[in-house]
């Protein structure tokens, strides 16, 4: 792994360029795997903690945040030394968290308690612990930052929660199994993904945050059982002129247009397709694939795969460092 | 959009009924009744719900009655008579049909989840009657999938003298020509009763098993047909020619078990062993799954009446996420639930059925069990 850092860094040295870096958590293997954005080599793997889930950026990109969920905390490590630094309170068993954008707090889906903690990343304290549906995981906050949601798995609800008082103003019904949830950059939609229902709730947002739900998108594709094709990570582009919605088993990406919310395409990606990222400026989206063991790299404007790395055993998440 | 203010308190109140039998022990002592089974499920159900409910105005409480099968009908009717609609059911397949007639009269629903008989889904349906359980049709046809998946297609069924073991039999039977698997040879390995063969300890085992099974026709794998639990856990090491055991021992279809992780079960697993302090058994899983489906159905009408309610589960509107991997939905014309069977080899998921490349016009869980033009069921009509 030495040399290929050494590589690495000739190559900086070369460009001037600060390389872009992608972190993997990869879910069995209990590792983060550092690929280059830029060569997409693998850098390097350190050890993550015990089956390490949800993964995020600090807002500059020095620090990541990883759910070590069986070690019921959040670990936080230097993006350049990959040195742990401290671990955060994170409530029990911490699945998928939400970063505010100034860097505090973290909002952290607790799968196990049915709670939502909110957690200073400067004083490394609790805020609050939000009682909501069972089996919480998605969690997206709006882009002004006055309302997280929260997708509870098996009580299948978008809990829309008051970032000033914490308290639930909203609940929507969705299908089956609602694993996670994206918001529009502009704040005027949210597309929650149900895995076992097969389907991707749109849904309108008012501007004072009150929440409708506008319609339901189906997936289809010839020659595999719709069993198959199980929403979970949902990327949209800052336009919002395309959705990515991640289909598990189906080992396919689902493009959605932004403007009519039909599905336009499908792109192969690796085997059990989960969460995705962007690069900075959105000109790649990274899939984790689980049971591949690798990620895909997908070039947006091409809306085609053009390439896939090994990384480490069941890859769950991918957080991708800002420019 | 749904929101707790405003709405009205709704409270659904369901019990578990389990009718526990004289009987012997099993073989093996991790297969022991514990005091809280199915008990447990229905606990871990109502937190589940409880917590859904907070945010639908719906509250759930569920009373859990343990019964000899004398006082059975008493039990019911005292359940019935303090308003109580909903009832899982945890019995065999007479106490089912009885039961069910009783909660017929007071407009009440059944779930059961114990009971496999074919029958019971065939000419002995009721109209408000569920299952949760899958029958042995749906068992053996789980089974009978991976054997042909295996390229296993010469059987030797053994099965147990008792008329459940031979009724399971039957439906192994039934799957071997569904599925074109054949049984080379059957042999039935009598029930002495009081003086069981195989109760005297694996010494008299070891040399009466493997002498009954001699001089076979060659065959690819040994089914086992043993529902009342008295020999078959002692077949895969005790056979003449050896060949991998499905049914009854080895190889075992199951609605869940303690090491099943796919598809956040791992959730379900620890929610469930921090409220009971001991792993899930099918019974609970089961139980759980009942009290899941009213749940899900009062939390989409918005209504406790037990019409309306069936009338909706029944419905293609009806989903249920249970760790499956796939959707759970009912067979509208008996009553019973389609679900992946997990098989299991008493330590992890070697294989989910249906098999890959078994399909169905409607569901590949159709492959399972009895389909609609096969059904003798008509209370659904």
């Amino acid at each position: 792994m030495k040399h290929l850092m050494l590589s690495a860094a000739l190559c900086m040295a070369a460009t001037g360029a600060f390389a872009g870096k992608a972190f993997v958590s990869n879910e069995r293997g209990n590792t983060i795997t550092v690929v280059d954005t830029e060569t997409w080599e693998v850098l390097d793997e350190f050890a993550g903690g015990n089956r390490p889930r949800g993964i995020t950026l600090s807002p500059d990109g020095s620090l990541l945040y990883v759910c070590a969920s069986d070690d019921d905390t959040v670990r936080v490590f230097d993006t350049e030394t990959y040195e742990e630094l401290y671990t955060l309170p994170s409530g029990p068993d911490p699945e998928l968290f939400v970063i505010h954008p100034s860097g505090s707090p973290l909002y952290i889906a607790n799968e196990d308690d049915n709670l939502v903690t909110v957690t200073d990343t400067a004083d490394h304290t609790i805020l609050a612990e939000v009682p909501v549906g069972v089996e919480p995981e998605g969690m997206a906050i709006s882009p002004d930052s006055k309302w997280v949601v929260n997708t509870s798995e098996t009580t299948n609800m978008a809990h829309f929660i008051d970032t000033s008082d914490y308290e639930i103003k909203h609940n929507i019904l969705v299908d089956q199994r609602p694993r996670y949830a994206e918001y529009l950059d502009d704040g005027t939609r949210l597309f929650v993904s149900s895995e076992i229902g097969g389907t991707v709730s749109v849904i309108d947002v008012a501007e004072d945050g009150t929440p409708t739900l506008r319609q339901k998108i189906g997936f289809e594709v010839p020659g595999v059982l719709p069993e198959w094709l199980q929403p979970v990570g949902v990327k949209a582009k800052s336009d919002g002129s395309r959705i990515f919605v991640a289909l598990g088993p189906a080992n396919r990406v689902a493009v959605i247009d932004g403007a009519s919310l039909e599905v336009v395409d499908y792109i192969m990606v690796g085997q059990r397709v989960w969460q995705m990222a962007f690069t900075p400026g959105e000109e790649y989206l990274v899939t984790t694939n689980g049971n591949s063991n690798d990620i895909t790299v997908i070039d947006v404007a091409a809306e085609k795969a053009i390439k896939s790395i090994q990384v480490g055993q069941q890859p769950w998440g991918v957080a991708i460092t800002p420019d | 959009m749904v929101s707790a203010a405003g709405a009205e308190a709704q409270e659904v109140r369901a019990a578990v009924l389990r009718v526990d039998y004289p009987s012997l022990l099993p073989i093996s002592r991790y297969d022991l009744r514990t005091e809280d089974l199915a008990f447990a499920g229905a606990a871990l159900a109502d937190e589940d719900n409880n917590t859904t409910g907070r945010f639908m105005g719906q509250t759930y409480e569920t009373v859990t009655v343990a019964t000899a099968p004398e006082t059975a009908s008493e039990e019911m009717r005292a359940l019935l008579e303090d308003g109580i609609r909903y009832v899982v059911l945890d019995a065999r397949a007479g106490e089912v049909t009885a039961l069910s007639d009783m909660a017929a009269e007071a407009g009440a629903l059944v779930f059961n989840v114990r009971a496999p008989e074919v029958a019971l889904r065939g000419e002995a349906c009721r109209a408000n009657l569920l299952h949760i359980a899958p029958s042995v049709a749906m068992q053996a046809d789980a089974v009978a999938q991976f054997a042909i998946w295996k390229q296993w297609k010469r059987w030797l069924l053994v099965s147990g003298s008792n008329p459940e073991d031979r009724a399971l039999a039957e439906a192994y039977r039934r799957a071997a020509r569904k599925f074109g698997a054949t049984i080379v040879e059957e042999r039935e390995f009598e029930d002495t009763g009081g003086a069981r063969r195989t109760d005297s300890g694996h010494v008299l085992v070891q040399r009466q098993l493997p002498t009954f099974l001699q001089g076979t026709e060659a065959h690819d794998v040994v089914i086992a047909a043993d529902a009342t639990d008295y020999f078959a856990a002692y077949l895969p090491y005790h056979l003449w020619t050896p060949r991998p055991v499905m049914g009854s021992a080895g190889l075992r279809p199951v609605t869940i078990h303690a090491a099943h992780e796919a598809w956040g079960a791992t959730q379900f697993q620890n929610r469930f062993e921090e409220l009971t302090r001991r792993h899930v058994q099918e019974e609970d899983y089961n139980s759980w799954l009942a009290l899941r489906v009213l749940g899900e159905a009062v939390t989409r009408t918005s209504s406790a009446d037990p019409q309306v309610v069936e009338d909706y589960i029944l419905s293609d509107a009806f989903e249920l996420a249970a760790f499956k991997g796939q959707k759970v939905t009912f067979r509208q014309w008996n009553g019973q639930l389609r679900q992946p069977i997990l098989l299991y080899d008493d330590r992890i998921t070697v294989s989910v059925s249906p098999q890959e490349g078994f399909l169905h016009q409607r569901s590949p869980l159709d492959t399972l069990g009895l389909d609609a033009p096969e059904t003798d069921c008509t209370a659904f009509q």
